[in-house]
């Protein structure tokens, strides 16, 4: 991976700065749309928080490079996840699944962080209740390893080496008012820690 | 969330907006054709009905059924309350059948309390209305209901004005939504004969009118109270016709609240005695999308008390799931 030095603040490691966060989902827009062989039948559905952001952003670029509108919505794992009874209650979050549909299109699913892969496997049960894509991708800015379920990512922003305990904090600017991706060591603090996380 | 839902004064400001925000992502989906959803599942919702109903009944039903839980209904007519069985043995035998919540409607004051308070059951409770006490899902729906036209379906109810008609007396509802309106931030008057308020109303957090045309003045909203004949045990009016004159909503009357003002009920209605076929049946009545907006608030309302750990259960931390 063309992994430039991580900068050491001591908030962590900026793993991605503005300007990285923007080239990085440039390339992820096209190789998406490589992929693809075009943007024809795409629909990018962004994971929430922060996915949700990241897929707005891959589509308006690959429109940009293609041509073609694709629509962008969001789904909400919580209430397929496998640890719902393990925790206290969790708020929904917004799923908007476009007009279009979701049956016989290629859907890329779009989340910040790939950890345990337990997120998208939820995601992944949520699909089914709105039809049959003709294929299910998955492209996430962060891959920080330690995969619980026999999950990987189609298009990865950046592989990143932690430990599992470590704390990888996605910050999108239209949420948290600025674009970086830091990992802190150790015990996470409690601000902020549950999107970059999950 | 705690563990039970009893009265509406339980909710914090951010409690509240919780469940009416869940309760609009639930709504949402059922907007996109997902009829089911598999929070619940494995769960028991017994539903223990000690007094008629059919709108709440069937909407808690439908709120538990479109979450995947297991529905047991238990009617006191045709079981063994109607043989003589106490409250108490009726939820040991729940406890000894696995219940995870019970919804209970009960025509005694404080009956939910009384579940939740004993040790009788580990389930959890919600209040489906307790005698002339409190009935906090109504409250919650109709909260939803206001902020969806009143709000654009966000944030609280600040300084919206809401006028409340009727049998205050008798009615459950009218006590939940007083509470629950006020930690929203409305302001809520009363509008009802002098006969028909509670002892000790002026304690309310809420303004107390005789005249309905003056409390009707402006108001985004407008709520009628059914005058519930059933718990009547003397007479509060002189007569139903001039109670529907002095106390009914009619059109003239719909005209002095605001322009965007809307009219709810809580249900059953009493066509032409608190309010008129025209007005319930107007563009402005929100009534039948009230028990659209009760199965949403409701599947918000078990999925918050019954789809997490509970507090009683130790288990899992919470600590050490994907993110940590």
């Amino acid at each position: 991976m063309s992994t430039s030095e991580p900068v050491a603040t001591p908030e962590g490691h900026v793993v991605l700065d503005a300007e990285d966060m923007r080239r990085v989902l440039t390339r992820i827009s096209h190789e998406i749309v490589e992929k693809s062989r075009g943007a024809q039948d795409l629909l990018l559905l962004g994971i929430p928080t922060r996915g949700v952001d990241l897929a707005r952003r891959i589509g308006e670029r690959i429109e940009q490079i293609e041509g073609v509108p694709v629509p962008v919505g969001s789904i909400d794992p919580t209430m397929y996840r496998d640890d719902l009874r393990r925790r206290p209650p969790r708020a929904l979050q917004p799923t908007t699944i476009p007009a279009t549909g979701i049956d016989d299109r290629i859907v890329v699913l779009v989340d910040d962080v790939l950890f345990s892969g337990r997120t998208v496997r939820a995601a992944l049960d949520a699909l089914n209740e709105f039809g049959r894509p003709r294929a299910v991708r998955l492209a996430v800015l962060i891959d920080r390893g330690h995969r619980d379920l026999p999950i990987r990512a189609d298009h990865v922003g950046r592989n990143v080496t932690t430990n599992p305990e470590d704390v990888v904090s996605v910050s999108v600017a239209a949420v948290d008012g600025a674009d970086s991706v830091v990992v802190t060591a150790g015990m996470p603090a409690p601000a902020r820690v549950e999107e970059g996380t999950r | 969330m705690k563990r039970h839902l009893l009265s509406s004064a339980d909710l914090s400001r951010e409690e509240a907006l919780l469940v009416l925000d869940t309760a609009k992502e639930m709504s949402s989906l059922a907007r996109q054709s997902v009829r089911k959803l598999p929070a619940l599942r494995g769960r028991t919702v017994v539903n223990l009905f000690f007094e008629d109903s059919t709108r709440t009944r069937i909407s808690f039903e439908a709120a538990a059924k479109r979450l995947s839980a297991d529905v047991i209904n238990f009617s006191a007519k045709g079981s063994s309350v109607s043989k003589g069985e106490s409250l108490k043995d009726t939820a040991l035998t729940l406890q000894a059948m696995g219940a995870d919540a019970v919804v209970i409607r009960h025509s005694s004051s404080g009956a939910a309390h009384r579940l939740a308070a004993t040790d009788w059951i580990d389930a959890g409770v919600v209040n489906a209305g307790d005698g002339t006490h409190e009935h906090p899902t109504q409250a919650l729906l109709d909260a939803y209901t206001l902020r969806r036209h009143l709000n654009d379906g966000t944030g609280d109810l600040a300084g919206k004005r809401i006028t409340i008609v009727g049998d205050v007396l008798h009615s459950r509802v009218v006590r939940s939504n007083v509470l629950l309106l006020q930690t929203l931030g409305a302001e809520v008057t009363l509008a009802a004969p002098p006969t028909l308020f509670p002892v000790g109303v002026d304690a309310w957090p809420c303004e107390i009118s005789y005249d309905l045309d003056e409390a009707l003045v402006d108001r985004d909203a407008v709520m009628m109270l059914r005058v519930q004949r059933e718990r009547m045990n003397a007479s509060y009016f002189p007569s139903e016709r001039e109670y529907s004159m002095r106390y009914g909503l009619d059109a003239r009357r719909v005209a002095l609240l605001a322009d965007h003002a809307i009219v709810m009920h809580p249900g059953p209605m009493n066509r032409g005695m608190e309010i008129s076929a025209e007005v319930a049946d107007s563009d402005r009545s929100v009534i039948v999308e009230q028990v659209t907006n009760g199965v949403s608030v409701r599947m918000a309302v078990l999925y918050l008390l019954l789809g997490g750990q509970s507090e009683a259960d130790p288990g899992d931390t919470g600590v050490g799931g994907e993110g940590r």
